[in-house]
């Protein structure tokens, strides 16, 4: 004879709870997100309201005379970045092709290990690397070789310090290298075999029909793209060691500069003075801001040609 | 999951008793940051006051600037500066501060010029010059007149400064604005100006360290640690004319020559001092503390400290080419050491 | 005309007839496949270049004495960084402490039961954690443990790094989870488990594997920051465990001591980078492969 079942047991069960507990958990970066917010915002109120936003424009950085202008770190932050960029973008997408089209087996795969390791290195282990080795290499070698044959552009002149944004965006660019190649690769690898195979049907050549798929897969490597710009965007160790810490704005990338980011690591413990700390904490907000928008565009670029496949946005 | 546990355990277990530690256990804990001036001398003291009383005094050196907002803050137990607050910095402060001067040093312009056989010599507008970025090439007439017959190569000039808030930079701006009117006028002096030429490093050891590894370098660093690291070190031509070897001496000479007005306020300034053997940036570095501490214990723990820095410390800081306090400083403050209160009652010291 | 295509088509001064097309067809396409290897060997190269220096610079100061030693004092050569490391296992595995329930517990719920809006938000708003920059995380724990406390600790850090190891976290958990297969859920919801048992004892247990290894290379990652510590944990010359003062940690001495003009000093930088790099590396290699594997299954 069956059992009856229990009576349905009214309020609170075991399993309810479970799932509120859980989501309690999952609740937690809501509130962490609202405090960083609250936190920079709270932080920032006094420089608002005594510089405004106006502050972003100024290029004076005073805290003697207690005025404050971000310029040179929003320059120093974007020139940095768009160098890296430039440098790293070529480089990132020729790799990521390599891996999803052209490589087989073990080259791949000792090609993508190599690209694990380069992200899984700390960013001050970039940042030692950058000031004991590639700074003599760029002071001895590289910038005199630059001064001496491109130095009739506003961008070669200068002194060869070795440290500079030119290290900074090397650097940085070895940094986000990865992002690209491994965002790319799983977008690429994302796109269709029948794109290609019907291209190289027709009778195109293997070029053309990986152009083919690139175009296909423009939003996708476009973001992460924009997903290794918003790194770059908020590094601060490595860049801190070797950017040279100036806060004037030059058009040499010879020259040494300085980032949001670094200005900040270099100048928190010290702002005597309320205006100073605040001065920094609005940088910070700017910082933030900034990273959010760029991030959030980067990931919906991703999303667009992924088809919202997680475990892909997952490699970001 | 279970041997990963056990392992950590292991490691935790190991890492509480293995250790070759400092041998005492720690009785009062005390937490001081600031300026890395004194780095050196205070970072030998802290160890010896641990070895031989078993208190740790934990220094980070960040920089004046650090440690002057730190103290404001009330997140350390002590400060650092080489720039003594002004009357109006003071009265920003929560509570009143005292200024104890521990040791004297000298701001010596350290480069690096390997092909240069004897010391550079420097007149303070050159100085200036080339911290402005008016002088470029070493070769330059305004350093050429100072060292004549000299070959001065026709490199660049890589001016280096510090890039964080510190007290050096202000005894060095001091310095210029009392030379040059210019600088004066131009750039100020306080301890983070807009510097219009060079690079910036962190702390007395960046510069240091960027002067070592760039030639045509100069930069102005703490005696200590141009010594430390075999940097060459310019002579300076003070107020008599002479140029002067930064020096024991002339570090001691300068601070002597500026006694009187120390003795009337610890603050004043000791650059471009009078005398013929007189170095011409000299100056004393200061520990912060309040008045009034808060905790008594450690308010005690830090008036033993400071009475032992200024007497028996002072056997420690020639090797390391730091200048004693001279006797009529040491005066002042103990007078300002028996000021330390917690609560009201004084904090006598040993 | 999309912009790879335009990029291959022949220009003007190249003929029209079929032959010469065919040429410039075939030089770009060794052209371009040549340049996409070219990249790949760039791109490792200075990977080659980083861990070679490191090993090269770090090696001869690794001993046990640099395990086991405290710091000198300014100058003096010798010491080693005892302190720094056992600092930065503390720092971390109380983050982790703190981290690990957090967001495993999140990760389950946004694999078990995150279908609409509430868990729509939750993963966008982990997604926009992940891309603070750590320096900012690091001023926000200042303000929200640092001042409060009145002085600087390494529980503060604690906070910093959780913060940073938590999106990675849920978001390999959710990943992990949902792996699961789910005939296994369905077994066991038939057998008459609730919800509850199901997931604690059945899908957890299949996607553990998966969590441990992944959480613990974010867990790694967060090791090696130096940012956020700056003005949290502070640092500290002695030997302290206490996590409500100033502690030393790796990154943290390495940064100092790489600064530092004293030569001695910068060769234990170099060292201490090794040993840094070695703790983070091998964790994070060891457990893709580990992940790789798993997923692949």
């Amino acid at each position: 004879m069956r059992r009856p079942l229990p009576p349905r047991r009214r309020g609170p069960t075991v399993d309810s709870v479970y799932r509120v507990v859980l989501a309690s958990a999952a609740a937690v970066v809501f509130v962490i997100v609202a405090l960083i917010v609250v936190e920079v915002a709270h932080g920032s109120m006094p420089s608002i309201r005594a510089l405004g936003f106006g502050f972003l424009i100024q290029t004076q950085w005073d805290p003697v005379a207690d005025h404050y202008g971000a310029l040179p770190y929003l320059y120093g932050t974007l020139v940095s970045s768009i160098l890296a960029l430039i440098l790293a973008v070529p480089l990132g997408l020729g790799s990521a092709v390599f891996l999803a089209e052209l490589a087989k087996g073990k080259v791949a795969a000792t090609v993508s290990f190599v690209m694990e390791l380069l992200a899984a290195i700390p960013s001050i282990v970039y940042g030692i690397w950058g000031f004991f080795v590639l700074a003599p290499f760029l002071r001895t070698v590289l910038e005199p070789w630059l001064i001496a044959n491109f130095g009739y552009l506003p961008l070669f002149r200068g002194t060869p310090f070795g440290i500079g944004m030119l290290n900074a965006g090397i650097v940085l660019a070895i940094m986000i290298v990865p992002t690209i190649v491994s965002i790319s690769r799983e977008v690429l690898l994302a796109i269709p075999r029948s794109l290609r195979e019907g291209s190289l049907a027709l009778g195109a050549t293997r070029a053309e029909a990986i152009g083919i798929t690139l175009d296909a897969a423009k939003p996708g490597i476009l973001g992460s793209i924009v997903l290794a710009l918003g790194r770059a965007l908020g590094e601060t160790m490595a860049v801190t060691m070797v950017i040279g810490n100036t806060n004037r704005i030059s058009a040499s990338l010879l020259d040494p500069s300085a980032t949001m980011a670094s200005v900040i690591a270099n100048e928190f413990t010290e702002a005597t003075g309320a205006l100073y700390l605040s001065a920094l904490i609005q940088i910070a907000l700017v910082l933030f801001a900034v990273t959010i928008v760029v991030n959030a565009l980067a990931r919906g670029l991703v999303w667009l040609t992924t088809g919202g496949r997680r475990d892909i946005a997952a490699a970001a | 999951m279970k041997a990963t546990r056990i392992l950590a355990a292991a490691l935790i277990a190991a890492a509480l008793t293995g250790c070759t530690g400092g041998g005492k256990a720690p009785s009062v804990g005390l937490t001081g940051a600031g300026a890395t001036f004194p780095y050196p001398i205070y970072s030998k003291w802290f160890e010896m006051y641990h070895e031989s009383t078993g208190v740790q005094i934990n220094y980070q050196s960040i920089g004046s600037g650090g440690g002057i907002q730190q103290l404001k803050a009330g997140t350390v137990d002590f400060g650092a500066s080489d720039a003594p607050l002004n009357d109006e910095k003071l009265a920003e402060m929560p509570h009143p501060v005292l200024h104890i001067p521990t040791v004297a040093g000298a701001v010596v312009l350290a480069y690096n010029l390997p092909e240069l056989t004897q010391p550079l010599q420097l007149t303070p507008q050159a100085l200036a010059g080339i911290f402005m970025g008016t002088v470029k090439t070493w070769n330059d007439p305004a350093i050429q007149a100072a060292n004549p017959g000299v070959v001065l190569p026709a490199t660049a000039v890589l001016a280096v400064h510090r890039s964080d808030g510190s007290g050096t930079s202000n005894i060095f701006t001091t310095y210029l604005s009392a030379v040059s009117p210019d600088w004066k006028t131009k750039v100020g002096a306080n301890t983070s100006v807009a510097w219009p030429a060079g690079v910036g490093a962190k702390g007395n050891e960046g510069v240091t360290g960027q002067v070592k590894q760039t030639p045509g370098s100069i930069g102005y660093v703490e005696l200590a640690y141009a010594k430390q690291n075999s940097l060459a070190t310019a002579k300076l031509q003070n107020s008599s004319g002479a140029f002067i070897e930064p020096s024991l001496a002339s570090t001691t000479a300068a601070i002597r020559a500026s006694a009187q007005a120390l003795a009337a306020d610890v603050r004043a300034p000791t650059v471009d001092a009078a005398g013929p053997d007189a170095y011409p940036i000299a100056a004393l570095t200061f520990i912060l503390v309040y008045e009034d501490q808060k905790d008594a214990a450690k308010g005690k723990e830090i008036a033993n400290f400071l009475h032992w820095a200024i007497h028996q410390g002072q056997d420690e800081v020639e090797a390391l080419q730091y200048a004693r306090l001279p006797a009529e400083i040491v005066t002042v403050d103990e007078a300002s050491i028996a000021k330390l209160t917690s609560g009201g009652k004084p904090l006598a010291a040993r | 005309m999309t912009p790879a295509a335009e990029a291959m088509t022949p220009p003007a001064w190249v003929d029209r007839t079929p032959r010469a097309v065919q040429l410039w067809r075939a030089a770009l396409n060794k052209i371009v496949l040549g340049a996409c290897i070219l990249a790949a060997g760039l791109v490792v190269l200075p990977l080659v270049l980083i861990v070679g220096y490191l090993v090269a610079n770090g090696l001869a100061g690794l001993n046990l004495a640099f395990f086991t030693h405290m710091p000198k004092p300014v100058g003096e050569p010798g010491g080693g960084m005892a302190n720094a490391i056992v600092g930065t296992l503390l720092v971390v595995g109380v983050a982790a402490a703190m981290a690990l329930p957090l967001g495993i517990s999140a990760g389950v719920y946004l694999a078990e039961y995150g279908r609409g809006r509430f868990a729509t938000l939750v993963r966008y708003t982990t997604d926009v954690l992940s891309g603070v920059p750590s320096i900012v995380v690091g001023v926000v724990a200042y303000g929200l443990v640092v001042v409060p406390m009145g002085r600087f600790s390494g529980f503060a850090g604690s906070v910093a790094l959780t913060i940073l190891m938590l999106p990675p976290i849920i978001r390999a958990t959710e990943e992990m989870v949902r792996l699961v297969p789910q005939s296994y859920r369905q077994a066991a919801l038939a057998l008459g488990a609730p919800r509850w048992k199901t997931t604690q004892q059945i899908v957890l247990p299949a996607a553990r594997a998966g969590i441990v290894t992944a959480s613990m290379l974010a867990v790694a990652r967060a090791a090696g920051e130096t940012a956020p510590l700056l003005f949290t944990a502070l640092g500290n010359r002695f030997w302290s465990l206490r996590m409500d003062q100033p502690i030393a940690t790796l990154p943290v001495f390495i940064y100092d001591y790489a600064k530092a003009p004293y030569t001695d000093w910068n060769r234990q930088a170099w060292t201490g980078a090794l040993v840094l790099v070695l703790l983070v590396t091998l964790i994070s290699l060891a457990l893709r492969l580990t992940v790789r594997r798993v997923r692949d299954r």
